[in-house]
């Protein structure tokens, strides 16, 4: 097998799942089965990807397809940073498979295949984003994954699902059509080309005064980033089950969003560009504004999802803020924000999900006592909590710790004070969550209480929130790594 | 490939077969009766005529030109038949709607139409298709008028054929203003006669410039843009194609959707920029409305709760597209409005065969009627998604090749931002009518004498056609310059005087 095999499969994988799924509809265990094979073949080949990539490689597949227009073709190109994006979302989708089928099975949903071809073919689309070799090929993938996760979002089809699929997808698929592929086409028209090169295309090729227009266009356009005010899909889609929220809300779609970003800050403008023309500038300071204001938001959020989108919104807006201070280490601290926020949220989403299961509650003040009864559940809980919060020993620490030193010159000293204050505020909104859990005695059940006692979820529901805790622990530690893994994207970087 | 196979004493004879197969096949087709093989004829008729617009183009692609002398009168006493790439390509599309249409309709023109009309259905179905590649074929303006007639009275009487006492009216309205759109072409055609003594477009376009009267030649033009714009439906000149598009019978609504206002547009096209080689004017006048027709259109569109309405408003709209790409009036922009017109084509028909097949089984073309049809007529459904996906422009369909060439050509073009951006916030509208026709088939509860119906999937062959369709809308998406280089092509030759 050589690495453009790989590339190809990466893509193909998934999708080839999706049919094994779809012919053993039948066979609830053997469809289960086809995901979780799937994924774990799909994640030993992105593997050796990743393996190829830390030894300095470059994956490339150009000219697969023929796009229209004066030679444009789909072409695919792996580097770090779409390494790791792949490596965490296919990694993480095991996890959430075995997730899935505890959850799924529990509250005896309807629709299972379609859950299961829809889930699959969004991670083909992720991994497509994560590959792709330049901006129209990752346009492609970045609408397949909005429409392949519509149907997972509206999946209970009542009318608040159908509400918040409806939102979901005009304010991705509106923003995409109309501003994103205008900034790709205008990008096109001024530099000639839209592949992903080292140093940026657009250095000179631009006036500096439109840069930030451009800029503006592609922050915007790139909805799945959820910068404000195009965040507000972020919430609406809370309505899908919640492996949905876990993997695609917390992971594959919006880190894909976040991920377009970075590749546009560093490939197309380049951070050397952004840094001398300031085109960046504003867009700190609406970055820092969202991570302000989704805080506050969730803060006022009783439901524990709607928090935890809310939290999402603020954290996403982390990698944004990183990538519009416009230094390597500011964008580098970006990428690490992509995996750390990864593994908390999606062990915050996975024991929300396993809570609801166990004990059918939904909103922060019901939780009250029920660490006792669901003791593994919540100790996950602490730690991604923790983790987002940016305490050391866990992974989220060196975010906050990278930009902070990023932004450590006078001008943007400011955003040192919002990356404080927004630890603070998340401390305040995930804490009565814990505090409420562990601390408070349960609430007087009105009926028979020992026949509804909660207790813990099925394995299935619990076993895959404690491996990703573990993991944001791990990460602490072997921080190193990934640093050297993501560090040739800057040669200037020590 | 054609070119090996057939003698060369037959590819001469291409171009004027092109129309004459058609024009003698029509009145056979009243001999023939009531009986199943009118059906059978026509459509091998409109198959035989495929493969020759096909032959045509390879013809044209290969060897520059073709011109064909009728009677032997050599241009520009003569009427010519010129076929180049952009015309060759129209008369594809035309044919092969023309073909693909009657594959699928057999069933719905069985529903529709009354038996002892089909004879005649059948004759004015190929007359129809007679004026439109006669027209696209011919490089005589008047017969272009001639031609453009034959495919009006055609029309008339096929929307008169629907089963609403409404398709009366639609029709007799749509008759009254295509008269007076015919009859200001007409005196246009005649001003131009007048000022330079000749009709054959290409030696009209030669004497123009050299004619001392400059103000009958621009009233002439004027009249020509307004009587070509009436037909192609240009805002403020398309109210007559709502009510046709919804009241005529399906099969006609597919073939004049795929096709009708595209031929009128191409022609539009040829007078702008090859005879009288002036795009400032047309621009001028015409991208205003344009713009108009893309947002009020879709406006439009969006209030309607009748789907074939949606869809007929959602064409103005598109036509809007098509000529605010035209009036760019650059090589890369007409090859936009060349692709814009073949995505379109392959969209709209493949949107309104599906919604042939849906209506036929519900007995309803209003939306609220189809609520959560997708579980009933699953494979219909699909072929809708794909071709509103198509509308809409999603990458990986043939709607996304035609948007992204045009939002490059006006880039390249006008260099105005704000005009991309103004295209591009029109085409959001497109999404909302598409999401709401998705919403309602997919996700809508259906009431209770629906859910209990025993509704079944659309006929074999409606599905199947419908599909091949569909299936054609991914193909040139994912394999995008196959179109591109014919539009390339198209517009090469369209401005290659220009």
């Amino acid at each position: 097998m050589n690495d453009t095999t790989a590339l190809y499969l990466a893509i193909l994988l998934p999708l080839l799942g999706a049919v094994f799924i779809a012919a053993l509809r039948n066979h609830p265990n053997l469809r289960e089965a086809a995901t979780l094979v799937t994924s774990v073949v799909l994640f030993a080949n992105v593997c050796w990807l990743v393996a190829s990539v830390a030894n300095g490689a470059t994956p490339r597949a150009a000219n697969i397809l023929p796009m229209p227009v004066s030679g444009l073709f789909l072409s695919l190109e792996l580097e770090p940073l779409g390494a790791m994006f792949a490596a965490i979302a296919s990694g993480l989708w095991i996890i959430n498979s075995l997730y899935s089928i505890g959850y799924m099975r529990a509250n005896k949903e309807k629709h299972q295949t379609r859950f299961y071809i829809c889930f699959a073919i969004a991670i083909a689309a992720a991994m497509g984003i994560a590959l792709s070799g330049d901006l129209i090929t990752l346009f492609v993938f970045y609408e397949v994954l909005t429409l392949a996760t519509y149907p997972l979002v509206a999946h209970k089809q009542t009318e608040e699902a159908k509400a918040g699929a409806r939102t979901y997808l005009l304010i991705l698929l509106s923003t995409s059509v109309f501003l994103l592929l205008f900034a790709i086409a205008w990008t096109y028209d001024v530099a000639g080309t839209v592949a992903f090169a080292q140093g940026g295309i657009l250095d000179g090729r631009i006036e500096n005064w439109l840069a930030p227009v451009l800029l503006a266009c592609f922050a915007f356009g790139i909805g799945k980033a959820a910068l404000l005010p195009v965040h507000l899909w972020l919430p609406a889609a809370m309505v899908a089950p919640t492996p949905v929220s876990a993997l695609l809300h917390a992971v594959a779609v919006v880190k894909a969003g976040v991920f377009t970003m970075l590749k546009v800050g560093i490939y197309i403008f380049g951070i050397d560009f952004l840094e001398q023309t300031g085109a960046s500038q504003w867009l700190a300071w609406l970055a820092g504004a969202s991570i302000l204001y989704a805080s506050v938001r969730a803060l006022a959020k009783d439901n524990l999802k709607a928090r935890l989108a809310y939290s999402t919104v603020s954290q996403l807006s982390y990698v944004t803020l990183a990538m519009a201070l416009a230094t390597p280490l500011g964008a580098l601290a970006g990428a690490l924000q992509i995996a750390m926020h990864a593994f908390g949220k999606i062990t915050l989403f996975m024991c929300a999900g396993a809570i609801y299961v166990a004990s059918h509650r939904t909103q922060v003040s019901d939780l009250n006592g029920l660490a006792r009864a669901m003791p593994i559940t919540f100790a996950a809980f602490t730690v991604g909590a923790l983790s987002i919060i940016g305490a050391p020993l866990l992974g989220g620490f060196w975010v906050k710790w990278e930009i902070i030193f990023a932004a450590n010159t006078p001008e943007q000293l400011i955003f040192i004070i919002v990356m404080i204050a927004s630890s603070m505020l998340s401390l305040a909104y995930f804490a009565p969550i814990i505090g409420r859990g562990f601390f408070l005695p349960p609430a007087q059940a009105s009926g028979d209480a020992t026949a509804n006692a909660p207790k813990e979820a099925p394995l299935l529901c619990v076993l895959p929130p404690g491996i990703s805790a573990i993991i944001c622990i791990i990460l602490f530690f072997q921080i190193d790594v990934l640093w050297r893994f993501l560090k040739p994207i800057f040669e200037a970087i020590p | 490939m054609f070119a090996t196979i057939l003698p060369a004493a037959l590819l001469a004879q291409l171009p004027v077969l092109q129309v004459a197969i058609p024009l003698l096949a029509a009145p056979v087709c009243v001999l023939l009766g009531r009986g199943r093989w009118v059906h059978d004829f026509s459509l091998l008729v409109t198959a035989v005529v495929a493969i020759t617009s096909l032959a045509l183009l390879q013809l044209v692609l290969g060897g520059g030109d073709a011109s064909y002398a009728l009677g032997g009168f050599a241009p520009p006493w003569g009427i010519e038949y010129r076929i180049d790439p952009a015309n060759a390509v129209i008369l594809l599309l035309v044919s092969v709607s023309g073909f693909l249409v009657l594959l699928q309709s057999r069933t719905s023109i069985e529903a529709e139409i009354p038996k002892q009309k089909h004879p005649l259905f059948y004759t004015a179905f190929l007359l129809c298709l007679t004026g439109l590649l006669g027209v696209a074929a011919t490089g005589d303006a008047f017969n272009a008028f001639v031609f453009l007639e034959i495919s009006s009275l055609a029309t008339y009487a096929l929307v008169a054929t629907g089963k609403s006492p409404r398709a009366l009216t639609a029709a007799f309205r749509y008759l009254i203003l295509g008269t007076i759109g015919a009859s200001t072409f007409v005196i246009g055609i005649g001003l131009l006669y007048m000022a330079t003594g000749t009709l054959n477009m290409s030696d009209l376009a030669t004497r123009i410039p050299a004619s001392p009267h400059h103000a009958v030649i621009q009233a002439a033009f004027a009249l020509i843009i307004v009587g070509l714009g009436l037909k192609a439906a240009i805002f403020p000149l398309h109210f007559w194609l709502p009510n046709v598009y919804t009241f005529a019978p399906m099969v006609v609504t597919i073939f004049l959707a795929a096709t009708a206002t595209k031929v009128a547009l191409y022609l539009l096209a040829r007078f702008v920029f090859v005879i009288f080689e002036d795009a400032s004017f047309a621009g001028m006048l015409l991208m205003p409305l344009a713009l108009l027709a893309m947002f009020l259109a879709s406006l439009a569109a969006l209030q309607q709760g009748n789907v074939k309405r949606i869809l007929a408003y959602s064409s103005i709209a598109q036509i809007g597209y098509m000529f605010f790409a035209l009036a760019l009036a650059s090589t890369q922009a007409v090859a936009a409005a060349w692709l814009l017109m073949l995505t379109h084509a392959l969209a709209k028909g493949g949107l309104f065969m599906a919604v042939a097949g849906i209506a036929l089984q519900t007995g309803s073309s209003n939306l609220d009627d189809w609520k959560g049809i997708a579980k009933q007529m699953p494979w219909s459904a699909a072929v809708m998604v794909v071709c509103l996906l198509s509308l809409v422009g999603v990458p990986l369909t043939a709607g996304f090749v035609a948007k992204w060439s045009l939002l490059v050509a006006i880039f390249s073009t006008s260099g105005s931002i704000i005009l991309v951006a103004v295209v591009a916030a029109a085409s959001l509208l497109t999404l909302l009518y598409a999401g709401k026709i998705l919403e309602t088939i997919y996700l809508g509860t259906p009431d209770e004498q629906r859910a209990t119906a025993n509704l079944r999937e659309a006929p074999l062959a409606m599905l199947v056609t419908a599909m091949l369709v569909a299936a054609m809308n991914i193909y040139f998406g994912l394999n995008g310059t196959v179109l591109s280089d014919l539009s390339n092509r198209a517009a090469l030759a369209l401005l290659s005087g220009f």
